[in-house]
């Protein structure tokens, strides 16, 4: 064992007929910041929510920690593994949604409890005052009792990061999540990120904000038609990329 | 159990049932037809900037909506004679039905013409309409397409209502339904079937209505 | 019309029309308190069920939406009987108006589940919570708030229904307002009054559901 954080190995995923992830490579350490880029169809969603179930993948294999993700093989069968397992495992990441998905009949703190609560079987007082810490370091300690119909866009991202983050998470997935926002929202999310990535969280994300990855990302994924095409150093891919195809994209991307 | 299905005595009377049907439909079409008039007016009053019309309306509606249909046939035909209004046992549920489809339909139109967006009766105003051509020109047609989907189910619902006849002896399908029942014994078979003409009739009626909802759509 | 010598009338007969409300509200209660805990087993088939098992619910859902409500009365009086389950009016025509609130209430339940957007789901599993847990605390209150309304209406149409056990001999509201009425050829007093009395706990029931509605809904 390497003691990677993250291991995914020739992950090939199908939705019906159609391939959508063609044996997909992938090693992460502890303390990495990878940024997945891609124009849509390229599989950087799929892939990214294989990582937590979300999606079930046919072949392949995802490893966090050392231990296999969602299936795995008994005497010579690959198996789904029983469902509240898999429940366990994606307590082991947390996800932040390009909607943000908050829980509308809660407010951000009870948002950011839940998990706490249910899943870690904390006791409620301790559950709030976590809570209120993470919603702190989002910079929304004065909201804590809003509910997301009273939150901006920018603001319920914030606290749908603090709700993942709370739970204490080896790995933090980020699927394109100011992609739903306005512009003017968008970098009060970014900083949050910016800070998480600082602090040493390790973190995956799917975006499109080129600029970003560049600053934050200690190695940039390029995929392409379900592969990865390319990969490496933000600085040496996006000034000097080695194929055809990520060239392309880059033209096509608001990156100066 | 000891009882074997015997659908032959249902049989002898299908045609009684079909006439029933028949009957059915014919109230139906006739209730819904008034009930739509009554209905379009009152959505109209529910809307109307005069607080006396829209009173009117509110009240129309809301006693119909929150009284059982039962008591309303029974009333008109039981009790309006004592007020000196003395109707046929058809007649009178047709009465009834009409009354009580346009508290129904009138809150559906309602709905319909406030999705009508306000710019369109400006647009009107601006090339020299008057209110009356506005409406019949540009609202009411906008509010029929946006309007059937609940049109649709209202109607139905309303063709069922007519079973509510047999309370009063009018020979539509649930009334010759019972008869035949009481008749031959064989309930299972006549309940059976006489649930099933009403559901193969809704059926027809909502594929019906579908295919005029699509031929009335606007084409994108 | 005397309303002096009804209001004695009806003094004297406050016993047996007091019964009959009596019944009424027992029927209704019943009707709904079965309807409901039936109709969110549907809605759930409806929602989560796999193959046959959603498409037996589906085609009973189907089949009791298409028939008028008192066929279902008259066809629970009658075949309940003949198949050997002896129950009396009152409970044949109670499962008959539950099996009906149940189609109505499963098409509610699950047109709120389905309306609820993907992504909670997703945010919940992310969070690492068990379907058993996303259903209690993430998907439930949100259709619960979504149900209300219409289940108030429901509701609603079920104490109205309840006039339809009438026809079969059940001593509610409705039948002793007959039979009063026989006694005293005062049908139209009478026949308002009942409507009146109907008019007064519908628009109760209707007051109330708003009141819930204001009650539980979420800051925005």
């Amino acid at each position: 064992m390497t003691g990677n954080l993250l291991e995914i190995r020739d992950l090939h995923k199908r939705y019906g007929d159609v391939e959508v992830l063609k044996g997909v490579d992938c090693t992460m350490a502890q303390g990495d910041v990878i940024s997945i880029i891609g124009s849509s169809g390229s599989g950087k969603t799929t892939m990214l929510r294989c990582i937590n179930m979300l999606e079930e993948f046919q072949g392949g294999s995802i490893r966090i920690d050392g231990e296999d993700i969602g299936y795995e093989t008994v005497g010579g069968t690959r198996r789904r593994k029983k469902e509240k397992e898999i429940a366990r495992q994606r307590a082991m990441t947390g996800m932040a949604f390009q909607q943000f998905n908050l829980f509308p009949h809660m407010s951000a703190a009870e948002n950011v409890m839940l998990g706490l609560v249910k899943v870690k079987k904390m006791n409620r007082d301790e559950a709030r005052g976590v809570a209120e810490k993470w919603l702190d370091r989002v910079g929304l300690a004065e909201r804590r009792d809003r509910f997301p119909g009273q939150l901006s866009g920018g603001q319920q991202q914030r606290v749908a990061i603090a709700r993942a983050i709370a739970m204490n998470p080896k790995l933090m997935l980020f699927d394109e999540v100011t992609s739903a926002l306005d512009p003017e929202l968008v970098n009060e999310v970014l900083q949050v990120i910016k800070d998480l990535a600082r602090d040493g969280m390790s973190m995956l994300l799917v975006t499109h904000e080129m600029r970003f990855a560049y600053e934050v990302s200690s190695r940039v994924i390029f995929m392409n038609q379900g592969r990865i095409g390319e990969e490496g150093n933000p600085r040496e891919m996006f000034l000097k990329p080695q194929t055809e195809r990520l060239a392309e994209f880059l033209k096509t991307s608001t990156f100066n | 159990m000891g009882y074997t299905l015997n659908f032959s005595a249902v049989w002898r009377s299908f045609d009684q049932l079909l006439w029933g049907l028949g009957l059915s439909l014919g109230l139906a079409f006739v209730a819904i037809a008034i009930g739509c008039v009554i209905g379009l007016v009152t959505a109209f009053g529910l809307l109307s900037k005069q607080a006396f019309l829209r009173r009117l309306a509110q009240v129309y509606v809301t006693i119909i909506r929150n009284t059982p249909i039962l008591v309303l046939v029974l009333f008109t035909f039981f009790a309006m004679p004592q007020m000196g209004i003395r109707l046929g046992k058809i007649e009178s549920f047709v009465a009834t039905l009409s009354i009580y489809s346009g508290a129904y339909l009138a809150e559906v139109f309602r709905g319909g013409l406030l999705a009508v967006p306000n710019g369109l009766k400006e647009a009107g105003l601006a090339i020299g309409l008057t209110q009356a051509q506005i409406r019949s020109s540009i609202v009411i047609p906008l509010m029929l397409r946006n309007v059937l989907p609940s049109l649709s189910s209202t109607m139905i619902s309303l063709f069922k209502d007519t079973s509510l006849a047999a309370a009063i002896a009018v020979p539509e399908l649930t009334f010759e339904a019972r008869k035949i029942n009481v008749e031959s014994f064989r309930v299972i078979e006549t309940w059976m079937v006489t649930s099933m003409l009403y559901v193969a009739t809704c059926s027809v009626l909502a594929a019906l209505l579908r295919r005029l909802e699509k031929r009335m759509s606007i084409p994108r | 019309m005397e309303l002096v010598a009804f209001l004695e009338t009806l003094w004297l007969a406050r016993i047996p029309i007091l019964k009959g409300i009596g019944v009424t509200v027992s029927i209704s209660l019943l009707a709904i308190l079965v309807g409901t805990v039936l109709g969110i087993g549907v809605g759930l088939a409806l929602t989560y069920g796999k193959g046959p098992v959603r498409w037996l619910v589906r085609g009973y859902t189907d089949f009791i939406r298409g028939t008028p409500v008192l066929v279902l009365v008259l066809a629970s009086y009658y075949v309940l009987g003949t198949v050997g389950i002896d129950l009396g009016p009152f409970q044949a025509g109670v499962l008959a108006l539950a099996v009906f609130c149940s189609s109505h209430v499963g098409e509610i339940v699950r047109g709120a589940l389905q309306s609820i957007p993907k992504g909670q789901t997703e945010a919940a599993k992310a969070i690492g919570l068990t379907f058993p847990q996303t259903f209690a605390y993430v998907l439930g209150p949100q259709a619960l708030r979504q149900v209300l309304p219409a289940w108030v209406n429901t509701a609603a149409e079920m104490v109205k229904a309840s006039t339809l056990l009438s026809i079969i001999g059940v001593a509610e509201l409705l039948l002793r307002t007959q039979e009063l009425i026989s006694r005293t050829f005062m049908s139209l007093e009478f026949y308002l009054f009942a409507g009146f009395l109907y008019f007064v706990i519908n628009y109760g029931i209707e007051r109330f559901g708003k009141y819930v509605e204001r009650k539980t809904s979420i800051p925005s």
